[in-house]
């Protein structure tokens, strides 16, 4: 019997740029891109995939990075808080009325709060409160209650000019 | 926000402080840009993995580190046996016998909890250190295990700490007014046997974290670290490793909230240091949930025994005895200050004034309790309030009315309360009212009759609670007399740097209560510039040499003790700012106003210096000084709340300067059938003083509803009988999420504190208030059916449903006795 492979090299685009690295097969891309890409605004919080403070967008789909292996992340498209913003540097509608809500507190859970916003609106722009409660239900906050939460996210469901 | 309600007591506005402007913090948290502390990375650092206890109560035989040792990539390891050898034990704060205990920072001999750390393992990787802990070898010999706080103080029950001869920590006879008296005037007396308060933890979203240097040059360790009182880990670390505590140096930065979990984490930095120090490298280590839930910092357990209180037909209450049973878990570590911290608030807010309570804590087999918001005060004051709704109950009274009829009124504050404690102002019916009409009471109370046999039932019910703000740690002394603590306070710095940049340092460790914010809008109002131009320095930085032994972000302060030291900091320096602008320009200091950015003579807006001149005067260009002056521009200002040293014997004086009023209302939902309960709608009324910032106030406001509903309903910390714990994650811990809290309503008033410096008061932790109020509305639930007594603080729905069922005959646990029958 073979030796399974220890170690894999693995192309991703993080916020549209690419990056080649060889990675331990075990590495959960939570791990991966924080302290191989150093892009650290992306958090971990649990390790059972409860508190989503590690949520990203791979290939479209809303992801705990958490509980995806940075392997099976080969050859895909991933989005970070650090891809929020606009290229001018700028806050996007999503960063300016959690902002403007007073949504966050100490910050931590805030950028997977904002990426599960973000995947909710792409897929319904105009939800409903309770809508939006099951959209952000993945994502624990433990300091603002999740009022000003929904209602930065309202600010956006309800604003057609909105472009996220 | 719902709207906030000025009081005629109305303070004068300034041109910042009391705004809502955008929060300095958030532009870097948004963008994923704050730095918290596993974001920390230095060079060549390796990594730490605690292996912890299984078993809630075992003797350790034998451990066997050699496995481990030789494993991949690992460096060193650390067991108790050398810890000891290492460390003294941890200074306790109680008097012997029960400072007779010894923690140290790995278990030494036995272990005392499920999760307690055994054998650390130091490696170039996170996983090799786990890796690692598979191959430890350690032999345990299971104890019985002691996990309720009254079977803990029975004959039988196993001994945690064969040095203290029995599982008490504490214990104390509080004694105000007389209760004898007070019920041989009542009309009634109500007896309830047994009331509960569960055990819970805030656990916020960021686990413990730390990186650890140690620098043999100069013998210091940094901890960049989220510790929220580093001042008070230095005080247990100093000593414990045998080093003046000027040699610890802790920097926090962004802290992805505490709520005073991350308050007692000396004993993780200790185990930290010992390998930094060992092992040369920088030291890593960030807990997972599984850890920080296990062996982080759980809220206080307390049951209360045998209470009665004495009453008046009217529903007056005279007064209130009961026995008190804290579990404080295995060690105390910030225990037993629970112990008298409680006493902030003896009446609740309401005017009895004969109060007996015998106060014991325990040791258990469970992971050890700190401070968890509402700390202390929120299990008395929910007491309080099961107390009120279960009079009304068995006296067939209005909770409404009673209450009304309890409070203490507005035109008594500020009011003593039996204890000594001056509750500084305060309007309670008046809030209680605004609640009530929030949540629509009348509409809620007309509905409950008509859903009567749907198979639903509707409950209203009402939490009103205090949030007693600023510490005399002079109550410390109340625990143990021989504690050299009194008073309290906050130190700030604020300067003009070398290019007129004006700066702010505070000691706290803000954990997303906006302090750079209001920091800036306070400096922004004395210096006259706008708070994009005000830079405070984020987090705790002993380096920077601006902190008191009390600094740190806790215990709902900070409006009054940091904005405090930071008013007296920017006065001072505005007063050097005028007395060296009107010596460059030939004018009184008097004549001399700061308008943005510049130094001006009244009347005379073309005759100005902006600050950049006037910093490099001082800093680049001193021979050109005005003679006779002797300003740095860079001042610093201890404040410094106005308290005595309470008396020891009386248990007595003002132990806190503020009180914050909440007034939760809210409308449950029960479903006959499943015994689920839904919150239809809830309301906070808070009195924080003056507002400096109403948003980050309703925000606070929002997050203690969020984290009291989520315990009233969801979140429980539970062990079986042998200590195992079974919720030690979030697949068990069931911390609350949006579908379960909803739209808080909210609206505050302002009854400025006379005795702050600002008029604010202190507020954050919100006293529990939920729990109080979700309470009192299963009871008024009960009240409609089974008339059971609502005894627990935690109703999940299968609680519920028992208590809906509970039979007529059963032994409802409360009895009325007549007095004058």
């Amino acid at each position: 019997m073979s030796e399974p492979v220890k170690s894999q090299t693995i192309r991703v685009v993080v916020n549209g740029r690419e990056y080649t690295r060889t990675v331990e097969a075990r590495t959960l891309l939570v791990r991966f891109i924080r302290e191989e890409l150093n892009l650290t605004g992306t958090h971990f919080g649990c390790d059972t995939g409860h508190c989503g403070s590690c949520t990203v967008i791979v290939n479209g789909r809303l992801i705990k990075s958490c509980m995806m292996l940075a392997i099976q992340a080969d050859g895909m498209s991933i989005e970070t808080v650090e891809g929020l913003a606009n290229p001018d540097g700028s806050l996007s509608p999503i960063q300016d009325a959690f902002s403007a809500h007073h949504a966050l507190q100490c910050g931590f859970c805030t950028p997977g709060m904002m990426l599960a916003t973000k995947y909710l609106l792409e897929h319904n722009p105009h939800p409903t409160e309770e809508e939006i409660r099951r959209g952000i239900k993945g994502n624990l906050c433990r300091c603002t209650g999740y009022v000003n939460i929904v209602k930065a996210i309202q600010s956006l469901a309800n604003n057609e000019e909105v472009t996220l | 926000m719902s709207g906030t309600t000025v009081t005629t007591q109305q303070t004068a506005r300034t041109q910042w402080s009391g705004q809502s402007i955008p929060r300095k913090e958030d532009e870097r948290l948004v963008k994923g840009q704050g730095r918290f502390a596993d974001d920390i990375r230095r060079h060549n650092e390796a990594y730490v993995y605690l292996l912890r206890s299984p078993y809630g109560h075992a003797r350790i035989r034998r451990v066997d580190v050699r496995a481990a040792q030789e494993a991949p990539g690992v460096i060193m390891t650390l067991t108790g046996d050398e810890v000891r050898e290492i460390q003294k034990p941890f200074m306790e704060i109680a008097p012997p016998p029960g400072g007779y205990i010894e923690d140290y920072c790995l278990a030494v001999d036995k272990v005392r909890f499920m999760g307690e750390p055994v054998v650390a393992i130091l490696a170039e990787t996170a996983e090799q250190a786990r890796d690692a802990a598979d191959l430890v070898d350690i032999e345990y010999e299971p104890l019985d295990a002691v996990v309720t706080g009254e079977d803990a103080l029975k004959d039988t029950a196993p001994l945690l700490h064969g040095k203290v001869g029995s599982n008490v920590v504490w214990h104390g006879l509080y004694d105000w007014g007389s209760v004898e008296e007070a019920k041989r005037q009542a009309d009634k007396i109500v007896k309830i046997d047994r009331l509960h308060f569960h055990r819970f933890t805030s656990t916020p979203i960021e686990c413990n974290a730390a990186v650890v240097e140690y620098y043999p040059g100069s013998g210091e360790y940094t901890f960049w670290c989220n510790n929220t009182m580093p001042q008070f880990a230095a005080m247990f670390m100093g000593p414990a490793l045998g080093i003046p505590t000027d040699r610890l140096h802790f920097v926090t930065q962004d802290i992805g909230g505490s709520f005073g979990n991350k308050i007692t984490t000396y004993v993780y930095l200790t185990i930290c240091a010992i390998l930094a120090k060992k092992s040369g490298r920088p030291v890593h280590w960030t807990e997972y949930r599984t850890d920080h839930i296990l062996g982080g910092s759980h809220g206080n357990e307390r049951t209360f025994l045998d209470i009665e209180v004495p009453v008046l037909n009217d529903g007056t209450i005279l007064g209130l005895s009961a026995r008190a049973i804290d579990d404080c878990g295995a060690y105390p570590r910030y225990e037993p200050l629970g112990s008298v911290i409680w006493s902030q608030v003896v009446p609740g807010v309401y005017r009895f004034r004969n109060v007996r309570i015998d106060y014991t804590q325990v040791v258990t087999n469970k992971c050890p309790v700190g401070p968890n918001r509402g700390y202390s005060r929120l299990q008395h004051m929910w007491m309080l309030e099961r107390v009120i709704d279960i009079v009304a109950h068995e006296l067939n009274l209005d909770p409404v009315e009673i209450r009304k009829k309890n409070y203490i009124k507005p035109d008594e504050m500020p009011y003593e309360t039996p204890n000594g404690c001056v509750y500084d102002s305060g309007d309670y019916p008046r809030c209680l009212d605004m609640a009530l009409k929030l949540i629509n009471y009348d509409y809620w109370r007309q509905r409950q009759a008509e859903v009567r046999g749907t198979g639903k039932l509707i409950g209203i019910g009402i939490g009103s609670t205090l949030d007693s703000g600023t510490n005399n740690f002079g109550q410390a002394r109340i625990i143990n007399p021989e504690l050299p603590f009194s008073g309290n306070g906050e130190v700030a710095n604020v300067k003009l740097d070398l290019y007129g940049e004006v700066v702010v340092t505070i000691g706290t460790t803000p954990q997303g209560q906006g302090h750079e914010t209001t920091a800036a809008q306070v400096v922004s109002d004395i210096l006259g510039v706008s708070p994009d131009r005000v830079r405070v320095l984020i987090g705790h930085d002993n380096a920077r040499n601006v902190y008191t032994g009390f600094s740190g972000t806790y215990a709902s302060q900070f409006a009054v003790t940091g904005l405090g030291a930071v008013q007296g900091a920017a006065q001072k320096l505005k007063r050097e700012i005028q007395q060296l602008a009107a010596g460059m320009m030939g004018s009184d200091p008097e004549e001399i106003e700061l308008v943005d950015g510049t130094a001006r003579v009244v009347g005379r807006p073309d005759t100005a210096i902006p600050f950049i001149g006037l910093a490099n005067v001082v800093f680049a260009n001193n021979a050109t000084m005005p003679e006779g002056l002797d300003v740095s521009l860079n001042c610093t200002y201890t404040y410094r709340p106005p308290f005595k040293v309470p008396d020891v014997e009386r248990k007595f004086g003002n132990l806190t300067l503020t009180y914050a009023t909440q007034i939760h209302a809210c409308v449950v939902e029960v479903d006959e059938a499943t015994g689920e309960t839904k919150i239809l709608d809830y309301a906070a009324v808070d009195d924080s003083g003056r507002l400096i910032h109403p948003q980050i106030v309703e925000g606070q406001v929002h997050g203690a509803a969020g984290l009291g509903i989520g315990a009233a309903l969801y979140e429980t910390l539970e062990y079986d009988a042998e200590g195992q714990m079974l919720t030690p994650n979030f697949y068990a811990y069931k911390a609350v999420t949006a579908l379960d809290v909803p739209m808080i309503k909210t609206a505050a008033i302002e009854s400025p504190s006379p005795f702050s410096p600002n008029g604010a008061k202190g507020m954050g932790e919100g006293g529990g208030a939920p729990l109080h109020a979700i309470c009192s509305a299963l009871q008024d639930v009960m009240r409609q059916t089974s008339r059971a007594i609502v005894h627990d603080s935690f109703n999940p729905s299968e609680r519920v449903y028992r208590l809906l069922r509970q039979q007529p005959s059963a032994r409802r646990g409360v009895e009325v006795i007549s007095n004058r029958s």
